[in-house]
């Protein structure tokens, strides 16, 4: 019988290695995984093109009616506002998929059972994944803020009432939407990893996002504006307003985003506690 | 080494681990053996720390899994083939496993031209045949070049090719000194490739011994005798007291019996070559045959395991619902 001899393992030895697996290989190992799916592609591309996309749309069809646009519509514009606008109302939805399919799809392939035998101490993965998410979230929201601006300012060039990065409240409107963009892409990841189950995350999340402060408007004002300033998303709102006042009942721009921070690290803490001590 | 003590393991009403310790030890296949739902995977599990046991604990190399500095140089395991991300090349889902344990890119290569997957090594995974499946799986384990390797159900749904590969890679292994740990339900398979056995039944330990023990303990195991005084023997076997073959399996004690086989052989049951040879001699009995026929580790398995199995067919044998633990 020659059948014993095809497979032998003839690998080499490994060289001997001293201190132990820790954070910086499962940076790199995080990295690895988010850079070799193509969905990560995909949904990057879709946010770009999505926030760039609406940003020129609203600027380009503002510039071509604004010689029928009132003084005081005129007046009100907020240049910045609607270049970015694509970005804080609608990239936020995409990258709320990508945060949560960063830990959810760990779980519906059946890889994080592969990912945790590898490497079981459960909360420096948490913590790479979960850093090397926002890592990648917070290049492509930037990228993104800063292309619907210029391409924004760009086409509002006729209409003589563009922004500039030096006039006031403008760049806090500019990283500030990739800012809160990013936080919500983490908040995502966070009740990803509470659920562990990819449309149970999303639909979470935008019913946070998105339904609940539509739910709010309905109140009666004085309940509205109570309620208004604790919700997530008034994050978004506040930081992208530069024309005009601040609408009264919300808390300063980065107080409003302080509070989205401090919602999103509590579930991000929560997140990793029931990650560690719930059988994978 | 892999020292499992004391193992419990409970899902919400259900003991799936109870009370389990065994030692696994290197230089040998152990083979992990079980009716399906006997606690196999989950026994697995918790020694990975996959899941958390309710009690006890176990040691790989004196440490606990997750306290080990590199887990991937120490322990090489592969649970289940299918629990990659189908979208990944199987280049990159080596290269991120690598990755955690610092070990060197090129061992990705290396790995991969020893299972065969170098061609496809650009992939994507979910591509893959089952067997390519476990081909990958198996070459994640390799990886740290580990002194444990564990493989859970490694032959299901491979080809003869698959499975000789397997089965061969594994005795290598183990040949190499290391401690190769494997689950199966194929005891064709097992019989052909572990030297020692666990077996378990409904998350108890049930044996712990050598193959060539575990099939001589069994009763399915007869001894052929021919004599010209066959029905002097036949008579003097039937009144033999029962005689217990296993005296660490406890499945009761069997009257011993002859039968009269179609060639003129008695095959007897219940009683060891030397009690046969001691019988004909108190009886002045000839013999110019004795033999022990070994049964089959299917046959040992069965009757092993006979109560403890978790699913069966056929209503005639309902299935306790509770008080079957404990």
């Amino acid at each position: 019988m020659a059948t014993t001899t095809e497979s032998q393992p003839t690998l080499t030895a490994l060289p001997p290695a001293s201190g132990r697996a820790g954070l910086r290989g499962t940076l790199a190992s995080e990295f690895t995984k988010i850079r070799s799916v193509r969905s990560t592609y995909w949904t990057l591309l879709v946010l770009l093109v999505v926030s760039v996309g609406i940003g020129a749309a609203i600027t380009a069809g503002t510039a071509a009616s604004w010689s029928h646009t009132s003084p005081s519509n005129q007046a009100s514009f907020d240049p910045t506002q609607a270049s970015v606008a694509g970005l804080f109302y609608l990239g936020q939805l995409v990258i709320v998929v990508l945060g949560a399919m960063t830990i959810t799809a760990e779980y519906s392939t059946g890889m994080i059972r592969t990912s945790l035998t590898a490497m079981p101490r459960r909360t420096v993965v948490y913590a790479a994944k979960a850093a090397i998410f926002a890592v990648v979230a917070l290049v492509v929201t930037f990228v993104a803020a800063f292309a619907s601006f210029y391409l924004g300012q760009a086409l509002l060039t006729s209409t003589h009432d563009t922004a500039t990065l030096s006039q006031p409240n403008v760049l806090r409107a500019v990283v500030g939407s990739a800012l809160y963009v990013t936080l919500c892409g983490l908040f995502a990841f966070a009740i990803g990893a509470i659920l562990r189950h990819t449309a149970g995350t999303i639909t979470a999340v935008i019913g946070l996002l998105f339904v609940i402060p539509i739910l709010v408007h309905l109140l009666p004002q004085s309940w509205y504006q109570d309620v208004d300033r604790w919700l997530p998303d008034a994050a978004g709102r506040a930081l992208s307003v530069t024309v005009g006042p601040q609408p009264g009942h919300l808390f300063s721009p980065w107080s409003q985003f302080a509070v989205f921070a401090i919602y999103t690290a509590i579930v991000l803490v929560v997140g990793a506690v029931l990650f560690r001590n719930r059988d994978a | 080494m892999i020292e499992v003590r004391g193992l419990i393991k409970r899902y919400g009403d259900k003991i799936a681990v109870n009370d389990l310790s065994f030692d696994v030890e290197p230089g040998h296949v152990t083979g992990f053996l079980g009716p399906n739902g006997a606690g196999k995977t989950t026994t697995m599990r918790l020694i990975l720390g996959l899941d958390y046991p309710d009690a006890g604990q176990v040691k790989i190399d004196g440490k606990q899994y997750a306290g080990l500095a590199y887990p991937m140089r120490e322990v090489g395991a592969l649970l289940d083939a299918k629990a990659v991300h189908g979208g990944r090349s199987a280049y990159n889902h080596l290269l991120c496993l690598a990755q955690t344990n610092n070990l060197p890119k090129r061992r990705v290569g290396d790995v991969l031209e020893l299972v065969g997957l170098s061609d496809v090594a650009r992939k994507r995974t979910k591509g893959f045949s089952l067997g390519m499946g476990q081909r990958l799986g198996i070459a994640a384990t390799l990886l740290g070049d580990p002194a444990v390797l564990m493989f859970d159900e490694p032959v299901n749904g491979l080809d003869p090719e698959g499975i000789l590969w397997i089965r061969n890679l594994m005795k290598a292994l183990a040949t190499e000194g290391r401690t190769v740990f494997v689950s199966s339900h194929l005891m064709s398979e097992m019989e052909s490739t572990a030297d020692r056995l666990i077996v378990i039944g409904r998350g108890s330990l049930l044996a712990d011994c050598t193959m060539d023990e575990f099939i001589a303990r069994s009763s399915g195991q007869t001894v052929r005798v021919r004599t010209p005084q066959s029905d002097l023997l036949a008579k003097a076997v039937s009144e033999a007291l029962p005689q217990t073959t296993g005296p660490q399996i406890t499945t009761g004690s069997v009257a011993p019996t002859a039968t009269v086989e179609a060639d003129g052989s008695l095959t007897v049951h219940g009683l060891t070559a030397a009690q046969v040879g001691d019988l004909a001699f108190d009886h002045g009995v000839r013999l110019h045959e004795l033999t022990v026929v070994r049964a089959s580790l299917e046959a040992a398995f069965m009757e092993l395991t006979a109560d403890s199995v978790e699913y069966r067919a056929g209503p005639e044998q309902p299935v306790p619902v509770s008080g079957e633990v404990i």
